[in-house]
């Protein structure tokens, strides 16, 4: 009962999606009474594409077990949180949860959005209907997610191990918020190329939903570097696997347009190059779709493969993508020039920021797709690693965090060069500080987490100089977003440097009782025991940690699931003040000894700390600016 | 010229078009390369399957001659289909070893009196020794092992009557 109205409900929301397409594109050929009905059915397809997304999850938490997807995802033993969480935890779920979040966003713009002129709005909301009605279609054509299942089996197939963690609960969620948020930047950008409306007014509407996109881009990608973390049992937080890269990507193009948008915003400058971020931006979300959803790269992700609905989201794509880029090659050239500025100004420093952004962007989508092209080209297989990248972006994204460093401090229009090296002073003297310092006690690192060393403490002091002589109680929120933003990035680029710089690992086949060091601890093997949790069994080791006189007991875990058989890795992780202890239990090989692996890693968690200030300094932006609109609308 | 940049954005995903949907069409197969294929058969030394045949070790091969060396059990059920493929080659004389993984004696016996014995020799191998030396993951699977004791090639899963001209070939080219 409840799938079909969950199917019906989807059915309905494709309707209103067709009418609010058909009725906008009437409105804007000056059709008398069409107008005034898109914004409402803009919010009612929002709340009907939930009220669907609302009943598979409620299918999933009663297990019902006559649902094709419930039985192959999830199992009535499993925890409650896995059974709400499973509902996103596939293929179909998570389409859905896609296309809901696409709904919701075109609901919110249709109900908040007030500075956009009547035409432009509506041309966005009807490209919003645009993009839902063929992710609708993908939806009921190619992966049904209440498609039943006959005769009833007995039991549901289980969920993933690898997913069964709270992380599920939040991660993917959070990120689809970000990705499909921008299609808000991109139906505005592609309503603004219609309506020829592209300037400061444009800029100022779109901010507050960019801002809110790239805050949950951030906070999605730190989350889900944290549970790569923790979960895979790897000790690493970034593999430059290409679904990683897929997040990444648009977080580079939604930072780009984060800070594009304000030059149109306070100069009406960048016009064209605006709406093009804005476009590629969601143009980057949708590809990652398509690679994770394709399964044509292979990934740690791929539990979703099937080429036929790869071939479907790309038909989607191109139709989106393409059309947007054309509409921008034939439109933009009517777009007045916006304003011009020097070379060394604020303008100039936010351009360098865009044109390092769009490079470390080119970087990552050609690692990413040259394995394909490669493929097509010679017929070899070939993979691309964290060499490549590392090597080819952490030089870019370096110079880019100096950027960031001086951008700041620089006036708008034009800045004088002297004046700006006067403003650095501090963080430069800091910066020749750490390097001497490395030079003393380090000198065997690489160059790209040394540079990076030397590079976070002048950023961190050069982030926060904006706020130097300045009454801070006066100080606009949005600058305080700023600063923290970018001592957000300082802090993660810290964690980085120090994480790749100084981390300690250790390999050992250890008997009971056994000890072995890594960095400044001893860790013994005390003991090894079975343990069982309520959809799991597990082989649990008992290793006493110390350090000085600090004496920890730590508890990794080896598990053994039964719906599906697999098995994973629980690490113990023990975070200390200056750094993390992380232990992983493998196999007893037959001689009896238990292969362990161990790790010190100083300073990690200022990687998602860093991460965290990032979000939260768009969070105070996004404050900032909507306090900002709101006094000025009760003053006008 | 401005005009001419403003189609490069459509330009760029044409082409990231042109490379996923080619990597859509084609879905290359994504067998992987067999690791032990070019090199020389592990040590190995086993027991008799039954006391009427001898048993099957490494010097079994390297004499000279390419042979078959087929994994199979009398409890896998793609074995006894791919038995009379094995015994068409077993006809045109071609030398086939067997190794019968984690198998009982009388099992065996009904196995092989049911579905023909092709095998010159037959190695009982209780552990799956061979599997795991071999890197094979199952039964059946079937190497052409030539002349010098070199592996030539793996064929993961039962042999058909159509894979027996590309069998024939491979054992020319290990000659």
């Amino acid at each position: 009962m409840i799938a079909e109205a969950g199917h019906a409900l989807l059915w309905i929301a494709t309707v209103l999606a067709l009418l609010q397409l058909g009725f906008g594109i009437a409105a804007l050929r000056q059709k008398a009474g069409f107008a005034d009905s898109v914004r409402p059915i803009a919010v009612v397809q929002g709340l009907v594409a939930a009220l669907s997304f609302l009943c598979l999850i409620v299918a999933f938490l009663t297990t019902d077990l006559s649902l094709m997807l419930v039985v192959q995802n999830s199992h009535p033993d499993k925890p409650w949180l896995y059974k709400f969480a499973g509902t996103w935890g596939n293929h179909e779920g998570s389409m859905l949860l896609w296309v809901t979040v696409l709904a919701m966003a075109g609901s919110a713009v249709a109900l908040f959005e007030r500075r956009l002129s009547r035409e432009s709005l509506i041309a966005t909301l009807a490209s919003q209907a645009a993009i839902a009605l063929g992710f609708y279609a993908f939806l009921l054509f190619a992966s049904n997610p209440f498609a039943r299942i006959f005769p009833v089996p007995q039991t549901g197939q289980g969920l993933n191990p690898l997913l069964q963690d709270p992380g599920l609960a939040f991660h993917p969620p959070t990120l689809y918020f970000g990705y499909v948020g921008m299609s808000i930047a991109f139906s505005f950008a592609v309503g603004a190329l219609v309506t020829r409306e592209v300037g400061p007014v444009f800029a100022r509407a779109m901010r507050p939903w960019v801002l809110i996109a790239w805050i949950f881009l951030t906070l999605g990608i730190t989350a889900g570097s944290y549970w790569a973390y923790y979960e895979l049992g790897w000790g690493g937080w970034w593999f430059w696997d290409p679904v990683e890269n897929a997040s990444l990507m648009p977080w580079l193009a939604t930072t780009a347009l984060l800070h594009s948008v304000t030059v149109l915003a306070t100069r009406n400058g960048l016009r064209a190059w605006t709406i093009m971020l804005a476009v590629v931006a969601f143009s980057m979300s949708m590809v990652g779709t398509f690679l994770v959803r394709s399964g044509i790269l292979t990934s740690v992700h791929s539990f979703a493969v099937d080429p036929k609905r790869g071939a479907f989201i790309l038909a989607l794509l191109t139709i989106y993508i393409g059309g947007a880029m054309a509409l921008f090659a034939l439109r933009v050239g009517t777009v007045r020039e916006g304003s011009q500025f020097e070379p060394v100004s604020r303008e100039g420093a936010l351009v360098a920021n865009n044109l390092l952004l769009s490079i470390i962007l080119a970087v990552v989508f050609f690692g990413t797709l040259y394995p394909l092209v490669a493929e097509s080209i010679t017929g070899d297989k070939l993979s691309i690693g964290a060499p490549y990248f590392n090597k080819a972006a952490g030089p870019v994204a370096l110079l880019l965090v100096v950027i960031m460093a001086a951008g700041p401090l620089m006036r708008w229009r034009r800045e004088d060069a002297a004046s700006i090296v006067r403003r650095l002073a501090l963080p430069i003297f800091i910066s020749s500080m750490t390097l001497a310092g490395v030079l003393v006690w380090a000198d065997q690192i690489k160059i790209l987490p040394m540079l990076g060393l030397i590079l976070a403490l002048g950023v961190a002091a050069a982030s926060v100089a904006p706020l130097w002589k300045r009454n801070l109680r006066r100080t606009p929120l949005f600058t305080w977003g700023m600063v923290v933003a970018h001592l957000g990035i300082a802090i993660s680029l810290a964690g980085m440097a120090n994480e790749s710089a100084f981390t300690k690992e250790t390999l050992a086949a250890v008997r009971i009782g056994e000890s072995r060091s890594v960095g400044p601890w001893s860790v013994t093997l005390k003991d090894v025991n079975p343990v069982a949790g309520p959809n799991w069994t597990a082989l649990e080791a008992l290793m006493e940690a110390q350090r000085g006189s600090q004496v920890l007991l730590e508890l990794p875990q080896a598990r053994t699931f039964a719906t599906p058989p697999t098995e994973t890795n629980e690490a113990a992780i023990h975070t200390a003040i200056d750094g993390q202890l992380y232990l992983v239990l493998g196999k007893q090989q037959p001689d009896g000894r238990w292969q362990i692996r161990m790790w010190w890693k100083p300073f990690v968690t200022l990687i998602w700390a860093g991460g965290i200030l990032v979000a939260l300094g768009g969070f105070l932006a996004l404050l900032g600016r909507m306090r900002r609109e709101y006094r000025k609308e009760v003053l006008a | 010229m401005t005009r001419f940049w403003l189609w490069a954005p459509l330009a760029l995903f044409v082409m990231f078009f042109g490379v996923v949907a080619y990597g859509l069409v084609k879905p290359a197969p994504r067998d992987v390369r067999s690791q032990i294929v070019g090199k020389p058969l592990p040590k190995f030394s086993l027991p008799p399957a039954r006391p009427s045949q001898p048993g099957l070790g490494t010097a079994s091969f390297a004499q000279g001659q390419p042979r078959l060396l087929n994994v199979f059990a009398s409890w896998c059920i793609p074995c006894a289909a791919e038995a009379p493929v094995l015994q068409q080659l077993a006809d045109r004389g071609v030398p086939i070893d067997g190794v019968a993984i984690r198998d009982r004696p009388a099992d065996l016996e009904r196995f092989l009196t049911r579905y023909g014995n092709p095998y010159q020799r037959i190695g009982a191998d209780n552990d799956s020794f061979i599997q795991l030396a071999m890197g094979s993951s199952g039964v059946p699977e079937t190497f052409v092992i030539d002349g010098r004791g070199i592996v030539r090639a793996q064929h993961i899963g039962d042999l058909r009557a159509e894979d027996i001209p590309k069998i024939t070939a491979e054992l020319k080219a290990a000659q």
